[in-house]
């Protein structure tokens, strides 16, 4: 298993080797930037197989062979991996399609420069086994990102970035002190080591202070209800495959990884932390989709959507029962794959018309079905209507509501669900269907190589929910699902499998 | 433990206390002010609030500076032979990468900044409402 720092030596090489080469051509940076995700791709998938050979007990990288609790040490286990593949398929779409996207913009080789480093830091971030190190990871994701999101250098773009800048660095300053207090505590960074030294002599107070911190600054990063208002700027002005990288893969490695990993397994749960979760998350939910409805600009619509569909990933997770976190984990992947599509769709139209608002659309899919096509599968599939990826997972959470007798809640995200189908008819109907406008009648298909990564995404949102049959349900979820569920035991099977 | 204003103010946790305030001043600037440039101070002042708690943290005092060398450490036994004890080490380096990352953020806010005052020729947030959030 010495595969794991490649996951972050390749990209971070990547992106240096762009910064040097990339400026000769486009072309050059267009392959570095589209070999290092297909690596890590191949590289996540060996060590999937890899980790499946070991009976997903987690893998220890000792860096530098210095033995944990000493130096910083990369842990693989089932949530990381589930994770890693997530994002680096996300990451692979989106660069094949920025190859034509981006060439309206100069200097491809910087934004290719830094989307490496973004993925650089996403990929570090879930692999991490050491507390300040993921808030390094942290922030480099989120510089890079503040720069992707301005990569326009226009007026929204601009004011948007200065938003999500200021707002998102407050959250890592609370979380930073949220480190400071657990090191005061317990003198060590390494996160197993911390989990044992908590359940050596336990004390509420700081725990309770410390997860009131974290709270605060991941579900700022995870853009929960209170702490939304930077994301429907931020997501809409960055560039569409940026778009579909921070909606899809972003805020749920960075934010909802992050605080399910810190709180689940570090500092362990609290049944009213659950509760707090689940509040926060039906909130989510409800506001995301009643602001989404008014919404007529393509992308900001979306982006308000990303804010519901996190709110069923935390709903999930928080209901604390093997089925819910099931069903959450589930609904982690199933978004980030079907929201890049819808964001990689809205590119297209954006590319192809210039114009993002609905109103001046009509009458698409007659001229490009392609993109017509998958935007649809992908509408269905954020709706929830079966066959496709969404569905299963919003009938797991809906499922495992119940079982936990929380009908009150079950009702709430039945409600969501047709609410999002419904502002996924408007854009249809708006966008798709109809006559065409005027105007519009010179339009062509997006070019083939946008055309390829949204059948990839397509194909995926059609077969996803394969997912759930018992055999390969077992080598991706289940781990998964098993590390949340074994709580603050992870210290003790960390420290058990270093070898 | 028990809550007193005795302890609160004690000489110990004077110095916590000003940390918190010099946090708050910095949090104050940020949601008050309406100037980005203050913005971006105000950030820094928080940044620095942590620095200084993180230091504090490791501090002892009458501590000694944590390097071994040949007077205090017996390399052949491996052990420590010092009087006082010593400052914790780790809180400085974490520290100093903390530093680094927010030169990194305070100049792309400030990068940012500058392109918004040629775009909209203010640094005024009031003025800057193409987005809605």
């Amino acid at each position: 298993m010495l595969l794991m720092p490649f996951f972050v030596g390749v990209p971070l090489l990547g992106a240096f080797l762009n910064s040097i080469l990339g400026k000769i051509s486009d072309r050059i940076s267009d392959f570095i930037g589209n070999l290092v995700p297909a690596t890590l791709v191949v590289l996540s998938f060996l060590s999937l197989f890899t980790l499946k050979s070991l009976n997903f007990t987690p893998f220890v990288y000792k860096m530098a062979g210095w033995v944990p609790p000493f130096g910083i040490c990369f842990v693989l286990d089932g949530l990381s991996i589930l994770m890693l593949i997530t994002v680096n398929i996300i990451a692979l779409t989106a660069t094949i399609f920025s190859i034509p996207y981006m060439e309206k913009y100069t200097d491809k080789w910087k934004y290719y420069t830094l989307f490496l480093l973004m993925l650089t830091a996403m990929n570090g971030a879930v692999i991490t086994g050491d507390i300040f190190n993921l808030f390094v990871w942290l922030e480099i994701g989120a510089i890079s990102s503040y720069a992707l999101v301005a990569f326009g250098t226009e007026q929204e773009e601009l004011e948007a970035s200065f938003k999500y800048a200021v707002m998102s660095s407050s959250a890592s300053l609370f979380i930073l002190i949220g480190i400071g207090f657990l090191y005061s505590y317990t003198s060590t960074l390494n996160m197993a080591d911390i989990g044992k030294t908590l359940l050596e002599k336990p004390n509420s107070t700081l725990v309770g202070f410390v997860s009131v911190l974290f709270l605060l600054g991941f579900g700022l990063k995870s853009a929960l209800v209170p702490f939304h208002s930077w994301l429907p700027d931020a997501h809409p002005s960055a560039p569409a495959p940026i778009s579909a990288m921070l909606s899809g893969v972003l805020i749920k490695s960075l934010g909802v990884y992050a605080l399910t990993r810190v709180i689940f397994n570090i500092i362990g749960t609290t049944q009213l932390f659950l509760e707090i979760l689940v509040i926060l998350g039906s909130i989510s939910m409800v506001v995301g989709v009643l602001l989404a409805l008014y919404q007529w600009d393509y992308k900001r619509l979306l982006a308000y959507h990303s804010i519901s569909q996190v709110g069923y990933i935390i709903l999930g997770i928080g209901l604390g029962t093997p089925f819910g976190i099931l069903g959450g984990l589930f609904h982690l992947v199933n978004h980030s794959v079907f929201k890049s599509l819808l964001f990689l769709t809205s590119g297209a139209v954006e590319y192809t018309t210039g114009t993002r608002d609905l109103q001046k659309m009509g009458g698409l899919s007659t001229k490009m079905p392609v993109t017509g096509n998958t935007s649809l599968i992908a509408s269905m599939s954020i709706a929830g209507i079966p066959p496709f990826n969404g569905f299963w997972s919003k009938l797991i959470i809906v499922i495992a509501c119940i079982q936990a007798n929380k009908f009150w809640l079950a009702l709430i995200a039945i409600i969501v669900s047709i609410l999002t189908l419904a502002s996924f008819l408007k854009i249809q109907k708006y966008a798709f269907f109809g006559d065409l406008k005027e105007g519009l009648q010179s339009i062509k298909e997006a070019p083939v190589l946008m055309c390829i990564s949204m059948i990839i995404l397509a194909g995926l949102c059609i077969f996803l929910g394969l997912v759930l049959l018992p055999d390969i349900k077992g080598f991706f979820l289940d781990p998964a699902v098993k590390v949340l569920e074994n709580g603050v035991e992870y210290s003790r099977i960390v420290f058990k499998n270093i070898r | 433990m028990e809550f007193s204003w005795h302890w609160c103010f004690s000489k110990k946790m004077i110095e916590y206390l000003l940390c918190l305030i010099l946090f708050s001043v910095g949090l104050y600037c940020i949601l008050v002010k309406r100037n980005l440039i203050k913005i971006i101070i105000g950030l820094g002042i928080m940044e620095y609030a942590i620095n200084l708690f993180f230091i504090l943290l490791g501090y002892k005092s009458g501590g000694q500076f944590p390097i071994l060398s040949k007077e205090n450490f017996n390399i052949e036994h491996f052990t420590l032979n010092i009087t006082q004890p010593m400052v914790d080490p780790i809180p400085q380096a974490l520290i100093l990468t903390a530093i680094v990352i927010g030169l990194a953020v305070t100049c792309l806010l400030i990068a940012i900044a500058l392109r918004i005052y040629e775009k909209y020729g203010s640094y005024d947030i009031r003025d800057l409402n193409k987005l809605k959030g």
